[in-house]
């Protein structure tokens, strides 16, 4: 299927690509409205044609010019290989997946985010109004921008990086809008979710686009996956762990702690890892698993960390310590007593 | 924070029937982020709050964040940016329903003249909004520490009447702790959300959880007390000028009462001598009644105190717990 291309001998060896062991390539050109979708392939040079080994059967090129551009394409993949993902965006995209219009399959919006030397860090999106339908797609460009520009008197640093659309595949429609987003940002980043849950899981993926085809002839657009990292700021982390706390309880619900019962369920979870790690030396201690030089480095490093302190000093620094947070508590309970005597005095 | 929908259950019945907040994950996770990204040090990060009401609770759906005020922007119309902002929201069948405002704040510092003002605004035209207020140093110290305030029905009428005079508060019988009530949030989230959280959870890292427990607490003490310091001072400050202030009401008093008297004791002596008794002049005229000084700021000042203490309180029983958990590392057999 696929491309004729004008045949040049690649040798066999001398690449080094890109993440071979999981590639998937999104192939499309925009006249035959073909999608292949070739899953871990692996690239070989058999009988002197590249042969493509999938999960679609195999698939033979003729013509290696243009996967040789391709793939010096790849290599040269301007974003590196790493998008970095804030939970807040992920969390925006599955709002307004709930949100969508009635007949709506699915909804695309606005990444925005920065851009390092090695890598893209997305930390904010909205979600544009758009219509799709077989023939056509329509996004409201206007809204987009708009959006945008008061977005950016919130946080100037954010720039446009790319936009992202639910579901699971790459359509056709996807490839006009990634052109116009590429008119707003260069070498835009296509962030896919898939909220509808085809193989019970919701993937979150990454494209970047190249270019692919005859240069003159059949040129083509094709979307190279990228790989997905989740970042965190602390406060997001902990923010992020008391929401995951919530699938727990069966009406989703939860409730914020207090504070005594934090440091409970703190320490409770220390004890679950301790319990992981003495069960792990059991185990290793009566044969069953392979003792392993470098967990027993750190059980090392572990039980050193305990300060060994004498232990008249040790009671010393508790009672001193324990003195200081008491005389504050009394202090604190002192003037709220002050301030509500001082409340009375005036009514008075 | 993943999207969440926050909702509060109606605490106890009020007159009002107050509702309780209840903001969607996602909200949780904005705020946390504009925090992060454009807040440091110790100014006030603020945003506006969206969502509907839903029986008794009051769900928060979405926010955006307000821009700093920066030099350079004098002409920025706030109310243009929030219409703007909404229209559009509207578009993507965002609940653009104004319920409430969130703002940041350093080490509990919040009950001042500006947020009581700003949430009479608010309470005034929506009657169920509320301010939520995020905590992003105890946040960063292991968990997340979010609450939600309404201002109470007797606070309301006051404002209303921008009576802040000693007999006005008399007559409310309001207290400092009669200020804003605090209304208990609860997150819940959608199955879609749940699954994401699943997602995420395979992918992440073990978080490090050890800033909760960790032992050293002096630096966050010294600040609180620090702070707490000040607004005692300010409080003794207005203390004296209201001690002041009834001396000197009560001095005037005397004297009022003093020259009355020697006006009849004249008057008497007149009319014995056959004169006419001199004229009665305007007491109110000579006398006039120092200006009572107003009250509003020292109900703040004390309902600022009240907080510190209270997260000052917080603060050491956990701390008290960490140290006798370090005692019980050190102790095994004991």
């Amino acid at each position: 299927v696929l491309c004729s291309l004008h045949g040049l001998p690649l040798p066999s060896s001398g690449y080094s690509f890109h993440d071979i062991a999981n590639v998937q390539i999104y192939m499309y050109t925009p006249r035959l409205y073909l999608q292949t979708m070739v899953q871990e392939q692996i690239l070989s040079w058999y009988y002197g044609v590249w042969t493509l080994r999938g999960s679609s059967g195999n698939i033979q090129i003729f013509s290696i010019h243009s996967f040789y551009s391709t793939f010096l394409l790849l290599k040269m993949a301007v974003h590196g290989p790493f998008v970095k993902i804030h939970p807040v965006v992920l969390a925006s995209i599955a709002d307004s997946y709930e949100r969508r219009n009635e007949g709506a399959s699915r909804v695309i919006g606005t990444l925005l985010g920065t851009i390092d030397k090695h890598s893209v860090e997305v930390t904010n999106c909205f979600s544009v109004p758009h219509n799709e339908s077989e023939d056509e797609v329509a996004v409201d460009m206007e809204f987009a921008k708009n959006m945008y520009e008061l977005h950016k008197k919130v946080s100037p640093s954010e720039v446009i990086i790319g936009w992202y659309a639910t579901g699971y595949d790459i359509t056709e429609h996807s490839v006009l809008i990634h052109e116009y987003y590429s008119r707003e940002a260069q070498n835009p980043i296509h962030l896919t979710v898939d909220t509808a849950l085809q193989s019970n899981r919701m993937n979150i993926r990454a494209y970047a686009s190249a270019q692919m085809g005859v240069p003159g002839k059949t040129v083509g657009v094709m979307f190279t996956p990228l790989t997905v990292k989740y970042v965190y700021y602390d406060t997001e982390r902990i923010g992020v762990d008391l929401l995951q706390r919530t699938r727990a309880s069966p009406t989703r619900t939860n409730g914020l702690t207090s504070d005594l019962a934090q440091v409970a369920s703190a320490a409770g979870r220390i004890q679950e890892m301790l319990n992981t790690v003495l069960s792990y030396i059991e185990d290793v201690l009566s044969g069953k698993v392979m003792a392993d030089n470098s967990v027993g480095r750190f059980l090392m490093d572990l039980v050193n960390k305990v300060p060994k302190i004498s232990v008249e000093d040790f009671e010393s620094m508790l009672n001193s310590n324990i003195n200081d947070l008491l005389m504050v508590t009394y202090l604190a309970n002192l003037t709220q007593a002050q301030i509500a005597l001082n409340e009375k005095l005036v009514v008075l | 924070v993943l999207a969440g929908r926050l909702s509060t259950p109606t605490p106890t019945p009020h007159p009002l029937s107050s509702r309780a907040p209840g903001p969607k994950s996602s909200v949780v996770l904005k705020i946390i982020k504009h925090y992060q990204e454009e807040g440091q040090g110790s100014e006030v990060v603020q945003g506006v709050l969206l969502g509907l009401v839903v029986d008794d609770r009051l769900e928060i759906t979405n926010c955006f964040p307000f821009p700093q005020h920066t030099e350079d922007d004098a002409d920025f119309d706030e109310v243009q940016y929030q219409m703007e902002m909404m229209r559009s929201l509207r578009h993507v069948n965002i609940d653009h329903l104004h319920v409430g405002w969130y703002q940041s704040t350093y080490y509990g510092s919040f009950v001042s003249r500006a947020l009581l003002d700003s949430q009479f605004s608010y309470q005034h035209a929506i009657e169920e909004s509320v301010v939520l207020i995020y905590d992003p140093l105890k946040t960063a110290q292991g968990s997340l520490c979010l609450k939600a305030y309404r201002l109470t029905p007797k606070l309301m009428e006051i404002c209303k009447e921008k009576d802040f005079s000693p007999e006005g508060l008399k007559k409310a019988n309001i207290g400092y702790e009669h200020m804003f009530e605090e209304v208990p949030i609860v997150i819940k989230n959608s199955h879609l959300m749940n699954v994401l959280m699943w997602e995420l959870e395979e992918k992440s890292t073990m978080a490090d959880k050890h800033e909760l427990l960790s032992l050293s607490s002096s630096n966050h003490l010294e600040k609180s007390l620090q702070l707490l310091m000040d607004r005692v001072d300010e409080m003794s400050q207005e203390i004296v000028k209201y001690n002041s202030y009834c001396r000197n009401l009560s001095k005037q008093q005397q004297q009022k009462h003093q020259y009355l008297q020697r006006r009849q004791q004249e008057n008497a002596q007149r009319q014995s001598r056959g004169e006419p008794p001199l004229p009665e002049e305007d007491i109110s005229k000579m006398f006039k009644p120092p200006p009572p000084p107003p009250r509003m700021d020292t109900l703040l000042i004390a309902g600022q105190i009240n907080n510190y203490c209270q997260n000052v309180k917080e603060f050491t029983s956990q701390n008290l717990g960490k140290l006798f958990m370090a005692q019980a590392l050190q102790h095994p057999s004991s």
